[in-house]
């Protein structure tokens, strides 16, 4: 721990000076894609520890981000004059955070397809909750907030898309310095050990189902925050915006970037949102007549994903590790890559 | 990998679910007349007018709604081959929100600051639009024209930029309750309603008018569980004979094919939103793998606002079939395309009446304060005090695959006000198609 804090504590500072930087140089709407990006790396995030570091599977996070959304949503108000934001936030992470105890108390129960399948319902189901409590959740309407200006101190131009993408981003550097600390931290370990094989780790005193409910938690607070932030950034809480589809995306997002790293987790939440709307651009770029444009985009965001499956098996960090770890080899010779030791333990044996 | 195959299905099955399951100065002050074109607001150059729209083009809300932006951007194309207006040729952005509003709240902020549109043309949908109206209004982007029947957009001091379109569904539930009233009386009715605003406002307008001693069985459905056996069967044990339903139309199919499968035979009344004939047709055949024919949904009683697409001698349905078949022919001739067309000769002609350099503000104005009259059955209800759009509707019945209208156009408002029937006079297009200032 002595070390690794200050060291992700500097590369968070870093890139948030960086964020600060960039989302000044990108225009609004630009501006709205980057604040997207962090909310989802909240969400990518939590489930690539989930899954790459405990090898459990969840196709339930877009569900477990509607708990975090609705519960910010509920606090803020309809006018967005309830407490401040960053108590809504926290009460919206810990809103996920219970859901997670309960979703984790079942799936410490469970594994691979039937861990899958239970995690399914929670993403079908529980955003139609919404229709039970029409009055209090808004049903199929949802809940509404206005969203906060920027402070004043800020100056009066600041713009709102900015102060949006400036919220999401701390937000996602938070969660990223809580999971880098912790997977590097002795609870990290013994989430890969029970990964790994569940009776040597139980051999070796870790407690496999404690464990695997802390690591749905920790996962399912992420996903509550990123469905705080996405409460801030696009003001929406309705279930039609948390389907299934969503928690397909995160995990799409995750592997992608490749399962287990917090920079993949980043570098697949910027995917999602931006090979759409490249696929967009590109089918609105060859006047193609309405119907065909629409689904092409579709078509050639799905087709990337296929593609990246058997060029990229291991994702995006799977992809910059082999080809680094080749650079490394060739100039070291055959020397043991230390660096990447871990990389490659990690891959075999999740094979 | 343990997880491989399991991680395989899921990729297979977001690709799956994405797919689809169907086919641009600030202006103040009022718009100059005479002069040259100039670049007169945002989205406006001296050769051009920029609009946009969000719609569902993929996901369950495509099929039909879809073709909403297609026909506006045919009728665009009729104009821009006609000369355009005031010289500028019409050009509308089309953004895929399927409806799902956190895209609808990312796609309207693309349109506003990205695509730089003039004004937000037949934003479709309640729960997307009603995400995206402040910002509209708060960025001064005329809200023109929303596809919903929802009373919400009706707000000239909170929302001064926002046009409703389509008779609201309590104006609709109105008119449907009162012929219900008036022709089964005595009779049992029963509800069969969306579980949200558009059956609330509908179920609102129906009880105005029916006793509340005829109405036997409320149900409503959720429109993400195709699943509405329970509710048809309670409605079957109610003893109802007419069922009045405000449903979008896949679930209107299966309403009809569930009653079928129950033998049941109950007087369908459905709103006007769930009711074409050859969307229905398609849904019908889609859901029952072809074997239900659209022939099912003949003898339904509903109510349209626009003119029978049947009905070829009306002026209206002639030069909107005439540009379905010239520019979007491979589309189906529904209530959808007549929709879109409609809607967009409406917008074209306010244009023409806003001046040679129109601005927002005026354009604004003029839909407040010229009296706009289309193709619409009942005049529309703008001005300084309403942003509401139709005043009223007509009773049709299904024959044959379209609605054929029966008696005389009802208007009334949208509170506890008299139904009255329509008397003023229909008007005819322009004889060219193209509306003039």
């Amino acid at each position: 721990m002595s070390r690794t804090l200050p060291r992700h504590l500097a590369i968070a500072v870093v890139a948030g000076v960086i964020l600060w930087f960039l989302s000044g140089a990108l225009g609004q709407f630009n501006d709205l894609q980057l604040a997207t990006m962090a909310y989802l790396f909240c969400g990518v995030a939590g489930l690539t520890v989930l899954t790459g570091l405990n090898g459990q599977i969840s196709l339930g996070h877009g569900a477990l981000m509607a708990v975090g959304a609705y519960t910010t949503a509920k606090v803020l108000g309809d006018s967005g004059t309830g407490p401040p934001l960053a108590v809504a936030l926290a009460l919206g992470t810990l809103a996920g955070a219970l859901a997670g105890v309960l979703a984790g108390a079942a799936a410490a129960r469970l594994r691979g397809p039937y861990l899958a399948g239970a995690t399914l319902t929670l993403a079908v189901g529980l955003p139609a909750l919404s229709q039970r409590f029409p009055h209090f959740l808004g049903a199929d309407n949802g809940l509404s907030v206005a969203p906060s200006p920027p402070p004043l101190w800020l100056g009066e131009t600041f713009p709102l898309e900015r102060w949006q993408a400036c919220i999401a981003c701390l937000g996602a550097l938070i969660v990223y310095l809580v999971l880098a600390n912790l997977t590097r931290s002795r609870i990290g370990r013994s989430l890969r050990a029970v990964r790994d094989d569940e009776v040597a780790a139980r051999l070796a005193g870790i407690n496999v189902a404690r464990t695997q409910v802390l690591a749905f938690v920790v996962s399912s607070a992420c996903a509550g925050l990123a469905g705080g932030l996405l409460i801030v950034v696009t003001g929406v809480a309705a279930p039609g915006a948390f389907t299934l589809v969503l928690s397909v995306q995160l995990l799409t997002g995750a592997i992608l970037g490749g399962l287990g790293s917090l920079f993949g987790a980043a570098m697949g939440a910027a995917l999602i949102v931006l090979i759409p709307q490249w696929a967009d651009d590109l089918s609105r770029g060859l006047n193609l007549s309405g119907g065909v444009q629409a689904n092409l985009a579709l078509a050639v965001y799905g087709l990337v994903l296929i593609l990246l499956m058997p060029l990229a098996p291991q994702g995006l960090m799977g992809a910059v590790g082999r080809v680094t770890g080749f650079w490394k080899e060739r100039s070291r010779g055959d020397e043991p890559r230390a660096e990447s030791g871990e990389e490659l333990r990690k891959e075999e044996s999740v094979r | 990998m343990r997880y491989l195959p399991i991680l395989g299905t899921v990729l297979a099955l977001a690709v799956a679910a994405c797919g689809s399951s169907g086919g641009g100065g600030s202006g103040s002050g009022s718009g100059s007349t005479g002069g040259k074109p100039t670049a007169s607001a945002p989205g406006i150059t001296a050769t051009s007018v920029t609009v946009g729209g969000h719609f569902p083009l993929t996901g369950p809300a495509a099929p039909g709604y879809s073709e909403i932006p297609r026909a506006i951007q045919a009728y665009f194309q009729y104009v821009n081959d006609h000369g355009g207006i005031h010289g500028r040729k019409l050009k509308m952005i089309v953004r895929d929100d399927g409806y799902n509003p956190v895209n609808t709240v990312k796609v309207t902020k693309q349109l506003v600051l990205q695509d730089k549109i003039f004004a937000m043309l037949g934003g479709l949908g309640t729960p997307t639009h009603t995400k995206v109206v402040d910002y509209l209004n708060s960025s001064r982007v005329p809200d023109i024209f929303v596809s919903s029947g929802c009373l919400c957009w009706d707000d000239p001091q909170k929302h001064p930029y926002t046009f409703g379109w389509q008779p609201d569904y309590l104006v609709e539930g109105k008119v449907l309750g009162q012929y219900i009233a008036q022709h089964f009386k005595g009779k049992k009715v029963a509800y069969f309603l969306q579980s949200d605003d558009f059956g609330a406002d509908g179920a609102k307008g129906l009880d105005m008018e029916i006793p509340k001693s005829q109405v036997v069985s409320r149900q409503t459905y959720d429109p993400t569980n195709v699943n509405i056996g329970p509710q048809m069967q309670k409605i079957q044990q109610s003893g109802a004979e007419v069922i009045a339903s405000f449903s979008i139309p896949a679930f209107t199919a299966l309403e009809i094919l569930t009653d079928l499968k129950l033998n049941y035979k109950p007087q369908l009344v459905v709103s006007s939103v769930g009711s074409d004939p050859t969307t229905l047709g398609g849904l019908l055949k889609a859901f029952s793998k072809g074997k239900a024919p659209a022939s099912l949904a003949d003898g339904m009683i509903t109510d349209g606002y626009l003119p029978s697409l049947g009905d070829t001698a009306n002026p209206w349905t002639s030069l909107f079939k005439g540009i379905h078949d010239k520019y979007i022919a491979k589309l189906p001739w529904d209530g959808n395309v007549g929709y879109g067309l409609a809607m967009a000769y409406t917008f074209v002609d306010a244009l023409a009446k806003a001046g040679t350099n129109p601005t927002r503000q005026s354009i604004v104005k003029t839909i407040e304060s010229s009296n706009l009259r289309g193709p619409g059955l009942t005049p529309f209800r703008y001005s300084k005090d309403s942003h509401a759009g139709f005043t009223g509707v007509q009773i049709g019945v299904v024959k044959n695959g379209a609605v054929e209208l029966q008696g005389q156009p009802m208007t009334t408002d949208d509170q506890s006000g008299a139904i009255q029937p329509f008397t003023g006079a229909a008007v005819s297009p322009p004889a060219n198609g193209v509306p003039k200032a």
